[in-house]
């Protein structure tokens, strides 16, 4: 099953989603897919002008351009995904959409879908570790 | 010699103009560079900033922001940019600007964006920049010599100006129409004031849109083609006597709106609005067109009327007409409706421009509009302290390039 993944730059979550046997959706994807395929060169996120206009779909004019370049880049994954893991209040160094806006949006879109939702809180400890991924496998072997 | 402008930013790689922003760099010969932080070092860096914003790409600009005061990251000047409409990059922005001002001598320019961002929108930006990280020997001149001329081809008007020995001899303006014609019938205009010819000139500086354009034209004289910016900022220094010392600079120009802040006659800080032309000159020539008026009859006319009996703060020249022409329907007197004009731009420079700059005193307000004596009071009244306006403030650009101009010969 697709699975997408928030933050959806996580190499963690990517590793593990991908470990127990789903396909996950990730921000490397959809860039690398920009890259070998479309062969769109506006690095460093390869998001174009064109892109920036279709994230109205997602938010209106008035919301800021960098937000709807994000749901650019994420909403259609979001559409696409059978299933959906989130992890709260990560530190930067686990990966980040880098926006708050985008990010409460991003929730959002994947609540409006109705797919099944694993949100855990980032650990903090060892043990908080091992209860995350224990977490996250149990969810991701419940996947049909 | 390379110079490494320091981008600190929050999303531009997912607008689209990152690209742009990089090329506007390039074409005035500076590179963009993005101070290395470390994952550890963004944490620590928000820490001591004492403001944590939810955005993790901000916390970024803000550890960013920390290397390069802490000296752990060489750059020679500082960008600063946030997308349009977002409050918490706006805030996070202001602050970053502050913060880098208080701890470092960089020259610092703040904008934010909209994905429609295009090079040529920050090349003046990124001009000024550059020339003042590169020529502040030059910027620090404050005496004309010898015989020079300044060509300032603006939107609404082109100027020019001969002097000699630190004095003006010659001065003119006209509307601006062919960017050569225009300049080349102010400059003979200036040239027959002065009692001198073409030949007797020995350096010539051009600033204004049609700096480039000029600069070919004119080239066996030309020593100095530059941004407006960095130019109206002398001539403005130089005008009002206040070469010493910090004074706010603020020239409402037909087209776009300027605020920098000068230490010592060279801008450290500015910011150069654009978006809206309901905050520039043109409305005001808009307004007088619909009270039938020139436009240099406005400010006598605003003087004797009170804004507080009028209904007009737009943001858009658009619904600003809109509103004039409702208020005007409502039988304001057009003394008051002038006023209302004048308070309208005034306000919407101070709540779009000077938010993003620390005023510095005193006030100097230069360019045509400040010979608009109702806008001049407006600005004094939002701002709460009257600004200087030096003699000739029309010509702060064709001043500043015969003074610059001087300095090579």
């Amino acid at each position: 099953m697709k699975v997408f993944i928030d933050p959806p730059n996580s190499l963690i979550l990517f590793d593990l989603v991908e470990r127990f046997g789903h396909e996950p959706l990730s921000t490397m994807a959809a860039l690398q897919e920009r890259i070998d395929n479309i062969e769109v060169d506006m690095p460093p996120m390869n998001v174009t002008l064109d892109d920036v206009v279709r994230g109205l779909k997602y938010a209106g004019i008035e919301v800021p351009s960098g937000v709807r370049g994000r749901l650019a880049v994420w909403g259609p994954m979001i559409e696409e995904a059978d299933a959906a893991i989130i992890v709260d209040d990560p530190p930067f160094s686990f990966g980040c959409v880098g926006c708050e806006r985008s990010e409460l949006m991003v929730k959002y879109l994947i609540k409006r879908r109705g797919i099944p939702m694993l949100r855990v809180p980032y650990p903090n400890s060892e043990e908080e570790g091992k209860v995350f991924v224990g977490q996250v496998k149990e969810f991701l072997e419940g996947l049909q | 010699m390379t110079i490494k402008i320091a981008q600190l930013s929050c999303g531009t790689e997912y607008s689209s103009v990152q690209y742009e922003i990089e090329k506007a760099a390039r074409s005035v010969g500076a590179k963009v560079v993005y101070p290395d932080v470390s994952a550890v070092d963004v944490e620590n860096a928000v820490e001591r900033f004492g403001f944590r914003p939810r955005s993790n790409q901000l916390k970024l600009m803000i550890a960013r922001a920390v290397q390069l005061a802490d000296g752990n990251y060489a750059a020679d000047a500082v960008f600063i940019t946030t997308c349009f409409r977002c409050a918490e990059a706006a805030l996070v922005r202001n602050e970053i600007r502050r913060f880098i001002q208080e701890n470092t001598n960089l020259p610092v320019v703040t904008y934010s964006f909209t994905e429609r961002l295009k090079a040529s929108q920050l090349l003046t930006r990124m001009e000024a920049l550059v020339t003042i990280v590169t020529r502040k020997e030059l910027l620090a001149r404050e005496r004309q010599a010898g015989i020079t001329a300044g060509l300032d081809s603006g939107s609404s008007t082109t100027k020019a100006v001969i002097m000699q020995d630190n004095k003006i001899i010659g001065k003119a303006w006209t509307p601006s129409h062919n960017v050569v014609e225009s300049a080349t019938f102010v400059l003979n205009e200036a040239l027959a004031q002065a009692g001198l010819e073409y030949k007797d000139i020995e350096a010539m500086g051009t600033t204004g849109y049609g700096r480039f354009t000029l600069g070919e034209h004119f080239k066996d004289k030309v020593k100095l083609i530059q941004e407006e910016l960095t130019v109206n900022s002398k001539g403005a220094v130089w005008l009002a006597d206040r070469q010493r010392g910090e004074a706010t600079i603020i020239d409402i120009g037909g087209m776009d709106n300027k605020a920098i802040t000068v230490r010592d006659g060279i801008p450290d800080n500015f910011t150069m609005g654009g978006v809206c032309a309901g905050a520039s000159g043109r409305f005001l020539e808009m307004t007088s067109r619909r009270l039938k008026i020139d436009v240099t009859q406005l400010g006598a006319l605003a003087d004797k009327g009170n804004w507080r009996n009028a209904k007009m703060n737009s943001y858009c020249s658009v619904f600003g007409i809109q509103d004039l022409v409702t208020t005007l329907g409502d039988g304001k007197s057009f003394e008051d409706v002038a006023a209302a004009a004048c308070h309208s731009v005034a306000e919407q420079v101070y709540e779009q421009q000077l938010q993003e700059i620390d005023v510095r005193h005193p006030i100097i307000q230069v360019g045509g509009t400040s010979l608009i004596s109702g806008l001049v009071t407006a600005v004094g009244e939002v701002l709460g302290e009257k600004p200087i306006v030096p003699a000739d403030s029309q010509f702060i650009g064709a001043v500043g390039g015969a003074l610059l101009s001087s300095g090579f010969l």
